[in-house]
């Protein structure tokens, strides 16, 4: 183990780190927003977006963010749309956790009792008031395992971004072993970063389901 | 999608996803004893095993599938002088993940059938293997298999990733047939992914559609 070449390229890895935390972040808030839109339009089963959403989440469940990825930074520029390689990224990240953010919260929300939705109402609450101050905070707590399972996929995800130029964790380190072929060195750096990344996220994921469980958020 | 009015494209393209389709195949197929193995491991009270086999699957679990691809493929090379093909390298990592996934599906669905089943089985007189096997693992599998084919559509989309390590799979012969077109087709690119796409779709939808109703079928 050379501790000089660890020490030397830890600046490197730390800025890949940094990169990988922001696109993380970036996608997975779009991809909470989005959700929570689709969720309710799918809860209120709207006529034609609810089945466009229904098509929309079935494509993007069952395709590769790789090939999401090529699709958009290879082949859209043929047709004169040239978006950046983060642009790509956090456009796919969004449209791939949008999909499963959306199928999680819309099962909290179904699982959150009709009553409460309909007495809401009988008490002159309009439907935007019900969803907002009835049904998402109830839906969410039951969710809550859903999103949180959904948050640690989607950062793991952001492990191939380097496959669209981005000079992310991964990136870095194929860097390294291919410039300098110090493979041991470059492959233990790059875990302890994903462990120090995702290990915190896991741990509060656990505890946050714990919480949730025990406290018996409404009728669960 | 001019490209595709020659026919040879459109079978190499799926003799590319064949191979990926073989890869996560492979994979699934040796997972699956050994993930049931490995489930029973965990529901066993010995403490060592205990926090062994959690250590094991928090580590599969946490890093990216990427990551583990670039460690069994550059790293034991590295470490071990093993010269693993990317081929043999990715159905070891993908069945080491769906061995640790599995184990974690087994172990829960173990969990949650209740105690009076294994008491009843062992006042009836009968020996411990008896119990797992004629009383425990049939009503383990009825549990078991929704998830477990879910998983199977996530070992499918993931298997995308390891065109990364060099293996020839149908992203990379995409690349090839847009190569070997660049002056006739200049365009093909966004044809060739688009078809890519769907056939992931294609492959990934049905098993998903199959969990879905077989959870609704088990749960209503």
């Amino acid at each position: 183990m050379d501790w000089s070449f660890i020490v030397k390229y830890l600046p490197a890895y730390t800025e890949a780190a940094g990169l990988t935390l922001r696109l993380a972040a970036e996608g997975i808030a779009l991809s909470l927003i989005a959700g929570a839109l689709f969720s309710v339009v799918l809860y209120l089963k709207i006529p034609v977006i609810s089945k466009i959403l229904n098509a929309y989440i079935g494509l993007a469940r069952n395709t590769p963010l790789l090939v999401q990825l090529f699709l958009l930074y290879f082949g859209l520029p043929k047709i004169g749309v040239r978006l950046s390689g983060e642009t790509c990224a956090i456009i796919g990240m969004a449209f791939l956790g949008g999909a499963y953010m959306a199928e999680s919260l819309r099962s909290g929300l179904e699982a959150v009792e009709r009553i409460q939705y309909e007495s809401a109402l009988s008490l002159g609450l309009s439907g935007a008031q019900t969803i907002r101050y009835v049904m998402f905070p109830q839906g969410l707590a039951i969710a809550i395992p859903g999103v949180t399972a959904n948050i640690i996929f989607l950062i793991k995800e952001t492990s191939v971004f380097s496959a669209v130029a981005l000079a992310d964790l991964m990136f870095v380190a194929k860097d390294l072993i291919g410039l300098y072929y110090s493979t041991g060195e470059a492959l233990i750096m790059l875990v302890a970063w994903y462990i120090i990344i995702l290990l915190p996220v896991s741990l509060l994921a656990s505890y946050a389901e714990r919480r949730i469980r025990r406290s018996g958020y409404g009728n669960i | 999608m001019e490209i595709f009015s020659d026919v040879r494209n459109i079978l190499r393209l799926l003799s590319g996803l064949w191979v990926t389709l073989r890869i996560s195949l492979t994979a699934v197929g040796l997972s699956v004893p050994f993930g049931v193995a490995f489930g029973l491991l965990m529901t066993w009270k010995n403490p060592v095993c205990k926090v062994l086999s959690r250590i094991i699957l928090e580590f599969v679990r946490i890093m990216p599938q990427l990551v583990l691809l670039f460690l069994a493929y550059f790293g034991v090379t590295r470490a071990f002088g093993w010269n693993l093909s990317g081929g043999t390298a990715s159905v070891i990592v993908f069945a080491v993940w769906g061995t640790a996934e599995l184990g974690d599906l087994t172990r829960g669905a173990i969990a949650s059938i209740p105690k009076h089943q294994f008491e009843s089985a062992y006042a009836l007189g009968l020996s411990k293997l008896h119990v797992y096997l004629n009383v425990i693992l049939p009503q383990t599998v009825r549990r078991l298999i929704p998830p477990a084919i879910n998983l199977v559509t996530r070992m499918i989309k993931t298997t995308s990733l390891v065109v990364l390590i060099g293996v020839v799979e149908v992203l990379k012969v995409g690349q090839q047939i847009i190569e070997a077109n660049r002056y006739t087709f200049p365009k093909a690119a966004v044809a060739v992914y688009l078809v890519i796409f769907f056939l992931y779709f294609a492959a990934c939808y049905p098993i998903s559609l199959a969990a879905k109703k077989l959870e609704k079928r088990m749960n209503g």
